[in-house]
């Protein structure tokens, strides 16, 4: 680890301003990704300042039935809360699904969503990566490729996101609040995150010194049926090999409302607009439901080793909505 | 860079002098002779290295020495009452729930740590509806406990303890 000085922010504002005049600067969150990074050498920062003392540890029911989860919220105490869990239990799912128990006591909402992939050449400083290193090449491309992107990936990089929340948050539509040094701005969930292009060092589409001071998600009603499912290598305790949150509000046997976005195939948590867009209004049937599937992978390019996840997540997208429907009836 | 720190540790007062890359898990064994908590993986992924931070359960090795200023930290060597053991220690001891030992302290503080999640009512990915009280079946335990990797595969005879445990009341 290189040597580094560390500050308490006091609040918000001089937070930012302390890392906008420190290029090498950044925020520590729970610190459960940035400092296993910085002892894999994956991050160097020379300053860092903790932002876990600030205010924004609550979880704000507001008046117009948005929920405001501040950035400092542990991911534990977001899934145990009870108005996400009778709300929005796709969130709850996910973050429980999400590491364990001791490091869901630690991570962070703003942490989480800027955690950074597990692709293991990433995280290998000894080994080229455009994401790590730009310009270097990438080394998963032709290498042991079985946990990387099926859709949205670039020829210079297919890693992919390891959130399980944010896959949840792109289902539910929710805003994430940012205070940078122009001030506050709102950056739809679906904006946050990037697909690599040209520019895989880049995650999302924050800038140097900007905050995430909260996360908003909006009164829904087809939120209250919701579900996460996670397919991984073990029962627990592992990241997502595809998973999928969705939501589901059916009437007269028909789709009212639907929301999607899968996770463990992209460089972002994927929103499937063809799935939904094929199913609103349909009939919820098997068959739709498989047709939706095949819409939304349609797309989808296998690495040498990855094939298997289209056909994965194809079937978990059906999964899902078939036990979504069982539980509307 | 230097920086100086207090952490109140199985109930005694320390302070100390860390350089501010030391972890948690660094300050505890190296600096102040603590070595209930053990280095597993060093990388938040086997929680050999786990305590209780203000009560509630976390990896030590992936937390910064100097973030805790202030913190309270209970490692297994301080859930003891005097020469009466922990419930849950006295659990593993009774049903042999380890084989060479090195991941028990981190066991034992998590399960600790996951009976006040339980009795709080906090659900877990397998909790059948997110709303109802949990109730600790074996399959509870183990994905509550999953955090927790034990090389000699001692798992039955853990989740019999955490299980024993709980019927014994140490969740009340």
């Amino acid at each position: 680890m290189t040597p580094f000085d560390y500050e308490r922010a006091t609040d918000a504002s001089s937070a930012v301003a302390r890392v906008v005049a420190r290029p090498n600067a950044v925020f520590l969150g729970g610190g459960t990704n940035l400092v296993d990074h910085m002892r894999l050498g994956v991050a160097h920062p020379d300053l860092l300042v903790d932002v876990t003392g600030l205010p924004f540890a609550r979880i704000d029911l507001m008046a117009d039935g948005v929920v405001r989860v501040g950035a400092g919220v542990r991911n534990s105490d977001l899934a145990a809360d009870r108005t996400i869990r009778e709300r929005y239990p796709v969130l709850s799912q996910a973050l429980l699904a999400g590491a364990s128990g001791q490091l869901r006591n630690l991570a962070t909402t703003g942490g989480n969503l800027l955690q950074r992939t597990r692709c293991a050449y990433f995280q290998d400083t000894t080994v080229p990566c455009n994401k790590r290193s730009p310009g270097s090449g990438c080394s998963a491309i032709d290498g042991y490729n079985r946990d990387h992107a099926i859709l949205g990936a670039s020829q210079q990089c297919v890693a992919v996101n390891p959130s399980d929340m944010a896959v949840a948050l792109t289902a539910l539509d929710a805003t994430v609040i940012v205070l940078g040094p122009q001030g506050e701005r709102r950056i739809p969930i679906g904006d946050f995150h990037r697909l690599p292009g040209d520019a895989p060092e880049r995650d999302t589409v924050l800038g140097h010194g900007d905050l995430i001071i909260a996360v908003e998600l909006p009164a829904s009603r087809v939120a209250a049926h919701s579900a996460y499912y996670k397919v991984r290598d073990r029962a627990s305790y592992a990241f997502a090999l595809v998973s999928v949150a969705a939501a589901l509000q059916v009437e007269d046997g028909h789709v009212q409302d639907v929301r999607i976005a899968l996770g463990g195939i992209a460089h972002k948590p994927w929103r499937a607009l063809r799935a939904e867009a094929s199913l609103r209004g349909a009939a919820a049937t098997e068959e739709n439901f498989g047709r939706a599937a095949v819409a939304e992978l349609a797309d989808a390019r296998a690495l040498k080793h990855n094939g298997f996840k289209i056909a994965l997540a194809r079937n978990a997208l059906r999964m899902v909505l078939r036990s979504l429907l069982a539980g509307a009836r | 860079m230097e920086a100086s720190i207090t952490l109140r540790v199985d109930g005694e007062q320390r302070s100390l002098q860390i350089d501010t890359r030391t972890t948690l898990l660094d300050a505890l064994r190296e600096h102040l002779g603590v070595t209930a908590a053990k280095k597993g993986c060093d990388h938040g992924q086997c929680g050999a290295c786990t305590v209780l931070l203000d009560g509630r359960r976390v990896t030590t090795c992936l937390s910064l020495a100097v973030a805790c200023d202030g913190a309270s930290i209970v490692t297994a060597q301080g859930l003891a009452r005097g020469d009466t053991l922990h419930p849950v220690q006295q659990a593993f001891l009774e049903h042999d729930a380890l084989q060479c030992g090195y991941c028990t302290p981190g066991q034992i503080c998590s399960a600790v740590g996951m009976l006040e999640e339980a009795k709080a009512g906090h659900p877990s990915f397998v909790t059948e509806g997110l709303t109802a009280a949990p109730e600790l079946t074996d399959g509870e335990i183990r994905e509550r406990m999953s955090g927790n990797l034990c090389r000699c595969g001692a798992y039955v005879n853990i989740v019999a303890a955490i299980r024993d445990a709980v019927s014994k009341g140490a969740m009340s």
